[in-house]
């Protein structure tokens, strides 16, 4: 995308250095000049405050780790340390165990919103799948993570999810074994589970310097999910107008985040984490961190192991061929009457799949659970590709210039006639 | 419109589906009633410790908890800081110096026996677990340090919820509390077996641990009521605090960060507006 300015470099010293490395330009035509749609609403400084929640897990990680041991006989002990000793280790790992919480939250609202206005869609599907990436290796990360208290959730979570891969025909409990480094979960795991969860954040940074990139060449989407058309009348440069609002957005999210943190710091967890493990006494109901509960209903909600660990994995990995599965030309679910009805249906449908996944795996919530996951591939197999064949979206707005007009000009949200018709691809 | 009734007809098959499925699983899940949600001094933002309850607690840790049950995280310093207890640091001194301490090897290479020093860790009543199951009739007493965060009751939809904005994070104690209030007879139809006892709250109802508490156990020299109720709050007041030494400290600070936070979203909201004033956006 071109910017509103080009960086020129005034001084001498400057100038010798930016024909060296454009580095400054970069940060200039990046971070300064990279033009905005005017029309962007607060949804979209979710992808500043992730960014944000990133170096804030890193940063407190990287400080618990100078205090935490992944030594199976005290890594339990360790965490108490920190809680009890260490000058402020209480706050540093209460931010670091509800900052897991606040991405997930906040990575949850950025996929929903990216749903909603069809911002995977062309020009932006490789944007997509590095979002999707970027998912997998957060949950990777934060599975990890949290086996490192070493309580019993994190020592039956472990045993559980490790032992999926043992569903694989023939090489399954090779391949087990090989991640256990023994025979069951134990000290090697813990030490390798630790060496993982310090490097997988780097991983994670370096695919979102990647996303970013992409972000930046193709230009944002928007409320209208239409193309930009004329810098000046649709755009405003990133600073001073986004910067300012994506740091609103971050500070009113640390104000939720800081709710948690302070005064219930230990409501997404589970009670259990603190009893330590014990591989002689398996807990009544084994349940994973609550961001992973969707999935953990469609891995229990098939009656065969080696299915429910495919249906858990596909359910993810159909996220990254949504832009060819979702036919219709229209973005933005404000232009799509039926879409939009699908999609809370769907974001219901997701909602409750979490809530099924906390609950015991037995009577109605076992039918009920088979509905939804039903429902929830059928929403991307079946549904998209449909939906995007009869459905009638509403006339799009001529430029997003016009759409802002329209807006004000009603007081609403509609758009005025004489509006272009859907844009080809 | 129809989409609309489409809609309307899926959310109200989720509530109809959910309720339908609550009924098994809470008659599966044990019989054991919800605790009482007790109203606790260290509760909501501005908790604090009761300072009298939890010295109290200590008394009633002390004399009764401490005689099966470790705590291997409780240092005798901790009875000294801020935010607990809040003993003198010559109380501290000598509740540790009523503790033999192993310790050693000395310059001869011997193991000894000393009396404990503030930054010794309350010791445990066994040398370890199978001495501890031998002498408890094969069950294991857990260790206290962070019981008070290791129990809580399942709430359920839209409980859980609720809680999320009440700030509930008494669970624990509330447990605590029902349990030692717990025992009575068995119904005429449960079978208790040899060895346990029977309690409204534990899981199951048959729990390994006898009734510890009986009225007038424990002498209190600040006037409270020497009964079992009153002994059970104060011990499990106490045993939050253990489990959370520096919950004052977090809720001090919460407000204080809470205080920066809004005015801060204040000061940017109107930058943002102002900045944007002349942007039809």
């Amino acid at each position: 995308m071109e910017g509103h300015s080009t960086y020129q470099p005034k001084g001498k010293v400057a100038q010798w250095f930016e024909s060296r490395l454009p580095i400054v330009g970069l940060i200039h035509s990046s971070g300064i000049a990279y033009p905005v749609p005017k029309n962007l609403n607060y949804l979209w400084t979710f992808g500043a405050i992730l960014s944000f929640m990133l170096v804030v897990q890193i940063v407190s990680g990287i400080v618990l780790a100078m205090h935490y041991a992944a030594y199976a006989p005290v890594a339990f002990a360790r965490v108490e340390h920190i809680m009890r000793d260490v000058s402020y280790g209480w706050m540093i790992r209460y931010i670091h165990a509800n900052g897991a919480s606040m991405f997930f939250i906040a990575v949850y609202i950025h996929m929903f919103r990216g749903m909603y206005y069809g911002s995977y869609k062309a020009p932006r599907e490789v944007l997509w799948i590095l979002g999707v990436i970027i998912y997998l290796l957060m949950m990777a990360t934060a599975f990890m993570g949290y086996v490192l208290p070493w309580g019993q959730m994190s020592f039956w979570g472990a045993t559980v999810i490790t032992n999926l891969f043992s569903a694989i025909p023939v090489v399954g409990g090779v391949i087990v074994e090989w991640l256990w480094g023994g025979y069951s979960v134990g000290n090697p795991t813990l030490n390798r589970f630790f060496s993982l969860h310090y490097l997988l954040p780097f991983m994670i940074a370096g695919v979102v310097g990647l996303h970013i990139w992409a972000l930046h060449h193709v230009g944002q989407n928007n409320p209208d999910g239409i193309d930009i058309k004329d810098i000046h009348k649709d755009t405003v440069p990133f600073t001073p107008y986004a910067t300012l609002k994506d740091l609103l957005g971050i500070v009113v999210f640390l104000l939720f985040f800081s709710w948690f943190l302070f005064y219930a710091p230990n409501y997404m967890g589970h009670p259990d984490n603190y009893i330590p493990a014990n591989p002689l006494s398996t807990p009544a109901h084994i349940v994973p961190e609550w961001y992973f509960l969707p999935f953990y209903a469609i891995l229990r909600s098939i009656p065969d192991k080696l299915g429910g660990v495919l249906a858990m994995f596909a359910a993810i990995a159909v996220l990254a061929f949504l832009p060819w599965l979702d036919t219709s030309r229209v973005r933005s679910a404000k232009y799509r009457p039926m879409f939009k009805v699908f999609f809370w249906v769907f974001a219901v449908v997701a909602v409750g799949l979490g809530y099924l996944g906390a609950m015991p795996a037995e009577g109605g919530y076992v039918i009920v659970s088979r509905i939804f996951t039903v429902y929830y591939f059928l929403h991307f197999l079946v549904i998209l590709p449909v939906l995007g064949l009869v459905e009638h979206p509403k006339p799009l707005p001529a430029s997003i210039a016009d759409a802002v007009l329209a807006k004000h000009a009603n007081g609403g949200a509609t758009v005025v006639a004489g509006a272009s018709a859907p844009e080809t691809k | 419109m129809t989409i609309r009734r489409i809609l309307f007809g899926a959310a109200a098959a989720l509530l109809v589906s959910t309720q339908m499925a609550a009924t098994p699983a809470v008659a599966a899940g044990g019989e054991q009633p919800i605790p009482a949600r007790l109203s606790w001094s260290f509760s909501g933002p501005f908790g604090t410790f009761d300072r009298g309850q939890i010295q109290r607690g200590f008394k009633v840790f002390k004399e009764v908890c401490a005689a099966c049950h470790g705590a291997e995280f409780f240092a005798f310093r901790n009875l000294a800081q801020p935010g607990g207890p809040e003993f003198s640091e010559e109380q501290a001194k000598q509740v540790a110096s009523e503790y033999q301490i192993h310790d050693g090897p000395n310059d001869a290479g011997d193991m000894f026996d000393r009396p404990g020093r503030l930054s010794d860790h309350w010791p445990s009543p066994f040398p370890n677990s199978n001495a501890a199951r031998a002498a408890n009739g094969g069950a294991l007493p857990p260790d206290l340090s962070v019981i008070a965060k290791a129990r809580a009751s399942h709430v359920g939809f839209p409980g859980f919820i609720l809680d999320a904005f009440t700030q509930y994070q008494e669970a624990g104690p509330d447990y605590l509390y029902a349990l030692l209030t717990g025992y009575r007879d068995p119904p005429a139809d449960v079978n208790v077996q040899p060895g346990l006892h029977y309690n409204l709250y534990f899981p199951g109802h048959q729990i390994a641990m006898p009734n510890p508490l009986s009225d007038g156990q424990v002498e209190y020299t600040d006037g409270a009521a020497q009964t079992v109720s009153q002994y059970a709050e104060d011990v499990s007041a106490f045993l939050m605090w253990l489990a959370e030494p520096h919950l004052e400290a977090r809720k001090r600070i919460g407000f204080q960060v809470m205080i920066f936070l809004i005015v801060f979203i204040g000061l940017l909201y109107y930058t943002k507006k102002k900045v944007w004033s002349n942007i039809a956006h």
